[in-house]
């Protein structure tokens, strides 16, 4: 595969694609293809989700106490925080201003950051609880009814933390994925080598970090709020 | 565009780079297309010689040449094996790779680095998958159905995360050849004028795409069940061993047609070639196999009949699955309608092609048994089964792999294969074929229960003649590999289009240039103008 | 092949704080009605403002307001799939002769 540089545009695009914006156009297809297979993964751990809430309200509705709104409220703003400013990030390179593109860039980096933190001392908050998912549960029943205020301690108390841990445990692992793409394109935006003409990785590397977001914006109401 | 590099007279795919190390880190559609070949052929001779160590053990009542406890494990590889690493990668990944782009007339496909990526990706899983044989070998079939499979058993961890690796394999392929479709069409080539391969290759992408993800959170739900006991498919917490099921099938079932699609699109090929005449019906077979990928997702159910789902799901689901013949009927059909007052030519290719209607019908006929839920209670769990899915998948995919092998043979090296042994490897492998597989139809309906390593002993005489079918068959694939070697290292020189085929493939060079084409064709008709 | 224009569409500042404060605001909204009983009708009311929010995200950040028809139908055949594999789930479970669970 050898590349070719277009005279108008300076930009490098490969040899089997007619011209820059036909590549770019492919390559957002195929990212779009990709956030599919995505969607369809966290589906799994949805349509879970769907079914045993069903059959035990119970068990979802006490699981839910353990969980902190404030800690998932705040998570979520961070996270709509870091989503606008990577749509700022891809903005700023679209209008060829590097320094606030970096800028930009580097505060989703911030907020990923943040977010890990706080999903850092919500695990530890838990595990220190016992409430581990399935055989690792160590939950004591007397010990947890109290903390919720008396309320009954359901057997099958685990499955709840199995959900919990399995949904933002995947979807932790994509926020640190999601880390590492973006210190790639900040590199590359620092080194200039975005521009109006050229940004497509930004904006493959922005489409995915917007459907973490968005995959998010599901899990905080369906693990912090049932009622 | 112009191409740039200078082609020299002889220069083509094959030559253009040397060394180990330009097939390692190629870009070239057609190389990857070649490694995946290799792959495929090595892994499909494991999976056929446990084939042949499971009909050994059952020549004869009681044990043969393995215990129980063995049998169970060679069964489970021999499933595990040929459907991940040899049908599902089979033909989209081989002959797709190097073919879907020159036919649309493309230079690669549209992300050729993540072409390579999913050939890594397949060994990487291939490898994961195989360490489960230092911990005991995985016994579970190739359906890991829980509860059994989630019994803390590091073979399973290791079966499970070796499948989700390889899925990124299958998905990087048809989400390269859904851009590749979309995209990289030339000039003049319409969805209209696509060669019915390409159909075929781009319907069984999208399956590919939309189905392999779910594939994906299930064996990692299976490996976190047996790492962490979470419960979701455990009924200790209120977990349903059922929905396990529905999980796996949701992709699996849709999976059979990632196997089935592509081989249609092969044969469509080669009945209008040696028919020598335009397709019947273009548009119907086009569009059969969208509306077969789409039916595919609605039908899974018809797998779990009899394991504890719903008495209405499973009304819902048998009749859900009759539509499914609908589609595979309109293609059969049309390509009776092609043969009909053609000019018919029975090379090999061909032979394999007329194999492949006569054995898929039979595997598509008696699914019919099994998609109606009173007669399936009898067929389910038995050799009724066995040899309906071996019908579909070996007589079906396999076959059209062997057919399209020896098709496009000349093109990918530029050298004829012999054909009389081509055909004498068809005749072992379609006489061994029926022989291996009728019986157990008869066997299955007589009530012999499929996954055991012993029967009864009034079932030893049709087991006999199965086993004895099974060696034919392995006997024509070795004919058939020996008939490749011969042709790749002494075959005639060939010229661009031996067989009178009227797709783009046949107007580049065989083998092709680096970039498939000279000048990037200008597509002025649809793709099988005969007369 | 078609293709679009080499201008990209170009989404000005003022949509995407606006959008961002929408989101926010929503996010308020998602936590004032868990506070409130909706009976059967709560997991609805919260799927349904998470709903809102994600195709604010989708159509703006994700420019899929502005892109071509294509890519929507690829993410909408995604939600398509992902609920009829939820539909055809849920049929069995809840159609299922009732068992009386231990648990």
């Amino acid at each position: 595969m050898s590349t070719v540089k277009s005279s108008s545009t300076g930009h490098h695009h490969a040899h089997h694609y007619e011209s820059a914006d036909h590549e770019y156009q492919s390559s957002k297809q195929g990212v779009w293809l990709f956030l599919c297979t995505e969607i369809l993964m966290f589906g799994g751990l949805f349509v879970g989700y769907a079914i045993f809430h069903h059959l035990f309200p119970e068990t979802f509705k006490v699981g839910s106490k353990f969980t902190d709104v404030r800690y998932g409220a705040t998570n979520t703003v961070v996270l709509l925080a870091s989503s606008l400013s990577m749509a700022l990030g891809i903005y700023y390179n679209q209008i060829r201003d590097k320094n606030k593109a970096v800028m930009a860039l580097l505060f989703t980096l911030l907020c990923g950051v943040i977010f890990m933190v706080i999903k850092y001392l919500e695990y530890s908050h838990k595990i220190h609880l016992g409430l581990m998912p399935g055989d690792w549960y160590r939950g004591n029943a007397e010990e947890l009814a109290q903390y919720v205020g008396g309320l009954e301690i359901p057997k099958n108390l685990p499955l709840y933390f199995s959900f919990y841990f399995m949904m933002t445990g995947l979807h932790g692992i994509h926020v640190l994925v999601g880390m590492g793409l973006i210190t790639w394109v900040t590199i590359r935006t620092a080194r200039g080598e975005f521009g109006p003409e050229y940004y497509t990785p930004v904006e493959g590397v922005g489409l995915f970090w917007h459907l973490v977001d968005l995959v998010w914006i599901y899990l905080f109401p369906l693990l912090y709020l049932v009622s | 565009m112009a191409t740039a590099t200078a082609h020299h007279e002889n220069s083509n795919y094959l030559n253009h780079e040397k060394g180990l190390w330009s097939w390692l880190t190629t870009l070239d559609h057609k190389r990857i297309g070649l490694l995946y070949f290799i792959t495929v052929a090595l892994f499909f001779l494991v999976g056929g010689i446990f084939a042949l160590l499971i009909r050994t053990e059952l020549y004869s009542v009681g044990e043969t040449i393995m215990t129980a406890e063995q049998y169970a494990r060679v069964m489970t590889y021999h499933g595990a094996v040929m459907v991940f690493l040899v049908i599902i990668p089979g033909i989209p990944a081989f002959l797709g790779n190097f073919f879907l782009p020159i036919q649309i007339g493309a230079k690669d496909v549209a992300f050729p680095r993540l072409n390579l990526l999913s050939w890594y990706c397949l060994l990487l899983g291939a490898g994961i998958a195989l360490t489960s044989l230092f911990f005991g070998g995985a016994d579970t079939g190739w359906t890991f159905y829980t509860p059994y499979s989630i019994k803390h058993s590091p073979a399973v961890i290791c079966m499970a995360l070796g499948v989700f690796v390889a899925g990124f394999s299958s998905i990087l392929t048809g989400l390269n050849f859904v851009v590749t479709t979309h995209k990289l069409r030339a000039p003049g080539m319409t969805m209209n004028r696509i060669p019915l391969f390409v159909w075929a290759l781009y319907s069984t992408a999208i399956i590919q795409v939309l189905a392999t993800p779910v594939l994906g959170i299930t064996v990692l739900l299976l490996a976190a069940e047996n790492i962490f006991g979470i419960g979701f498919f455990d009924p200790a917490l209120g977990g349903d061993p059922v929905l396990f099921q529905h999980f796996f099938w949701f992709y699996s079932h849709p999976a059979v047609y990632i196997m089935i699609l592509p081989a249609f699109g092969v044969i469509s090929e080669l009945i209008t070639t040696f028919a020598r005449k335009t397709i019947f019906g273009y548009t119907a077979i086009a569009y059969s196999s969208l509306a077969i990928a789409a039916v595919s997702f609605f039908v899974w159910g018809h797998h779990m009949f009899v394991s504890g789902q719903s008495e209405f799901a499973g009304i819902v689901f048998s009749f859900l699955t009759m539509l499914v013949g609908v589609p595979t009927a309109i293609k059969l059909f049309n390509w009776m309608a092609t043969l009909y007052k053609g000019s018919i030519n029975l090379s090999a290719p061909m032979l394999y092609a007329l194999g492949f209607m006569f054995l898929f019908t039979i595997g598509g006929v008696t699914g019919i048994f099994l998609a109606t839920i009173a007669t399936d209670v009898h067929f389910h769990d038995t050799y009724f089964v066995v040899a309906h899915f071996h019908y579909v998948m070996v007589g079906g995919t396999l076959m059209s792999i062997m057919g399209g092998i020896f098709y496009w043979f000349p093109k990918m090296f530029g050298r004829l294969c012999n054909d009389a042994w081509a055909r004498v490897s068809f005749v072992f492998i379609f006489v061994g074929f029926n022989v291996t597989f009728f019986p157990q139809f008869v066997l299955g309906s007589l009530g012999m229960p499929r996954r055991y390593f012993d029967y009864l002993p009034e079932f030893q005489h049709l087991n006999r003649i199965s086993t004895i079918g099974s060696y034919l068959i392995g006997i024509g694939f070795i004919v058939g590999l020996i008939t490749i070697i011969h042709g790749l290292l002494k075959g005639e020189k060939s010229g661009p289009n031996p067989w009178g085929g009227k797709t783009l493939e046949w107007t580049t060079a065989s083998p092709p240039p680096h970039e498939n084409f000279l000048t990037t064709p200008v597509v002025t008709a649809g793709p099988y103008e005969y007369r | 092949m078609a293709h679009g224009t080499h201008e990209h569409h170009i989404i000005p500042l003022k949509t995407y704080w606006t959008v961002f404060a929408a989101l926010i605001f929503l996010t308020v909204v998602t936590v004032a009605a868990a506070q409130i009983d909706f009976g059967a009708l709560n997991a609805l009311v919260a799927f349904g403002i998470a709903s809102v929010k994600a195709s604010l995200v989708l159509g703006i950040f994700m420019h899929l307001k502005y892109d071509n028809m294509m890519n929507r139908v690829i993410i909408g055949s995604g939600v398509f799939f992902l609920l009829l594999f939820w539909f055809f789930s849920i049929i069995d479970i809840v159609t299922r002769i009732p068992q009386n669970s231990t648990l």
